[in-house]
């Protein structure tokens, strides 16, 4: 890699991020505006500016989108306190580790403790109610007998030559 | 999703290589002296922030040198070199699962061989300045080595080995356990190249107190914090002193995936496959039970008895996880085959157990009332699994599971339901089920 100034961003990894952003189809202002908002609400009944900067990295502005009722992007169910889920939870890790676990409130309290007793997880304030009670609704144990049914879709179905 | 561009796979590759520098070059973010935590420059907070779609929450404790999982390189589901059917339970990090029906070949190709990282994995490692240090109370000194210098000063061994991850079948556990929850796809067996590790630590010169081996490999903590060890497993001495046991430089012929350990890595077959660590770069030969990062706690733990579902079990009652258990696979047809009637079945498939042989094979068509004796062959080497293959006749039209049953030299079979909970849903060795019609 060529040494760069030690002040500002490489331009080239600024083009990089450019691409993350149209890749994932991130909203910029919108996610922003709207985790900011639940998180400062005074900020913008105030009708102060987003105190941001992001001329540099904005090619297309988009709608965090949603589908079936999930957040395309992490795939939480898109209700509740998703943003906040999913700004505290895929930060170190995948959306994807979260989605396939099922457990109670207390089940995933000791996830949560486990992570921050092993894995450098930060104190999750007075946020973390907010992020149990949404993980304890959307992703709670589903009961099931000691096999379940094999789960074919019709259209998985084939003709054995 | 789109396919990764040659760009993203520099995001990770720079953040491999220094995370803080990462940090300042992509975002322009310079943390807090002190702490390593926050942004100093509210731009670089906003970029990231921006990235992500997302605030930033408790941003000012968000420590140096972490890359927004929002931007990890494979959003688009296929991993580098891996098949694209390979199912994705993590992207970060990096859990992926191979279908049964993709298991089908006797020695498992790379591109079909799961994924189970606890870390980030690193990358563009170097085989030419990549060295080994063997070291712990149990030697007489520690000792370096080159790669050149293991690939030339000691014979070259090839085993077929099983590796399966000590989770696998977790998905079916109840109530569920924490982690990746395969289905039955983290197993696979290849034609393993390297030289044994007792070959190794007799040049070295191992003490009569040794007990355990502990490995360290080169992958990165999700953290980012470069202090934390990812995962340090290991064996007791007697296992690791066993001909088949390896460090392995290659896989099917061909240097090792990177996403499965290049440039070296321990390959110990039958065990839980994280003691077969990767990107290997030092073995501490232990005068005590290694205490490395996954031996303590619930980690490759099970419970000393049998405990009811839900049970919370004292840490003290808790052993290592040895050799895995009896276990087979149905791999051909894929589940879903509808037959004609009058058609026969024809059954292929994998059976492995753990340190063990499988003595028997058999299949039932229905739901385990009746078993069929399947044609089993003898394993490549010890340690190996085992092709089994049997014709079956569906009597009428209808549904109807395959379901199949391997019993070892011991005379232990795999059972029809879920085995014993335990707390972290090891070791579901449950007979396979596929599904067929007659129609």
């Amino acid at each position: 890699m060529p040494s760069n100034p030690p002040s500002g961003p490489d331009p080239r990894l600024l083009r990089l991020v450019n691409m993350a952003l149209v890749l994932t189809g991130l909203s910029v202002l919108c996610g922003l505006v709207i985790v900011d908002a639940i998180v400062h609400p005074g900020r913008y009944l105030a009708k102060e500016p987003a105190p941001v900067e992001t001329k540099a990295a904005v090619p297309e502005m988009k709608a965090a989108e949603i589908v079936d009722g999930k957040d395309v992007e992490s795939g939480f169910v898109a209700e509740g306190d998703y943003l906040l889920v999913k700004a505290s939870c895929t930060g170190c890790h995948s959306s994807a580790l979260v989605l396939q676990n099922r457990a109670s409130r207390e089940g995933w309290e000791s996830m949560i403790r486990w992570m921050q007793e092993t894995q450098k997880l930060w104190d999750l304030g007075e946020n973390e109610d907010k992020i149990l009670d949404y993980l304890a609704t959307y992703y709670a144990p589903k009961e099931s007998g000691r096999r379940p049914n094999l789960e074919i879709r019709d259209e998985d179905w084939y003709f054995l030559e | 999703m789109p396919k990764k561009s040659p760009e993203e796979i520099g995001i990770n590759e720079l953040y491999s290589q220094d995370p803080i520098e990462a940090d300042r070059r992509v975002w322009g973010r310079e943390t807090d002296p002190e702490s390593r935590r926050g942004f100093l420059k509210k731009g670089a907070l906003a970029l990231m922030a921006s990235a992500l779609g997302a605030d930033i929450v408790f941003a000012a404790n968000m420590p140096a040198g972490l890359i927004p999982a929002g931007l990890f390189l494979n959003r688009d589901g296929v991993l580098p070199g891996k098949h694209p059917d390979l199912v994705v339970l993590n992207d970060r990090p990096v859990n992926a699962e191979t279908p049964a029906h993709l298991l089908d070949d006797l020695d498992t190709p790379a591109s079909l061989l799961f994924v189970r990282n606890n870390g980030i994995a690193p990358e563009n490692l170097n085989p030419a300045t990549w060295t080994l240090t063997i070291d712990g109370e149990a030697v007489h000194a520690p000792k370096t080595y080159s790669l050149a210098e293991l690939k030339q000063k000691f014979p070259v061994h090839t085993y077929r080995l099983v590796l399966e991850c000590g989770g696998n079948g977790r998905g079916e556990f109840n109530p569920p356990a924490k982690g990746n929850q395969w289905t039955t796809g983290a197993v696979g067996c290849a034609a393993w190249t390297g030289i044994r590790l007792k070959d190794l630590l007799q040049d070295v010169g191992i003490k009569s107190n040794a007990v355990y081996i502990g490995y360290y490999g080169a992958d990165i903590h999700l953290s980012g914090d470069p202090g934390k060890v990812v995962i340090s497993r290991g064996v007791p001495i007697a296992k690791a002193l066993e001909d088949e046991t390896l460090i392995a430089w290659a896989m099917n012929g061909q240097d090792l995936p990177p996403l499965n350990g290049f440039p070296l890595r321990l390959v110990i077959g039958g065990w839980p496959a994280s003691v077969s660590g990767k990107w290997l770069t030092r073995i501490s030969v232990r005068d005590r039970v290694h205490d490395g990062e996954k031996m303590n706690g619930g980690s490759y733990r099970m419970p000393q008895y049998p405990v009811a579902p839900g049970t919370e079990v004292p840490k003290e009652d808790m052993t290592i996880i040895e050799s895995m258990p009896v276990k087979s696979l149905i791999t051909f047809p894929k589940t879903g085959a509808m037959l004609r009637q009058g058609q026969v079945l024809n059954l292929r498939g994998k059976a492995w157990a753990g340190d063990l042989t499988v003595a028997k094979m058999e299949v039932s068509i229905d739901f385990g009332a009746t078993w069929q004796t399947a044609q089993l062959e003898a394993p490549a080497n010890r340690l190996a699994w085992q092709r089994w293959t049997a014709s079956v006749r569906l009597p009428s039209k209808g549904y109807y599971e395959v379901w199949a049953k391997a019993t070892d030299s011991r005379g232990v079979s795999q059972p029809m339901v879920v085995p014993g909970w335990n707390p972290s849903g090891y070791l579901n060795n449950a007979t396979h089920r596929i599904a067929v019609k007659m129609v």
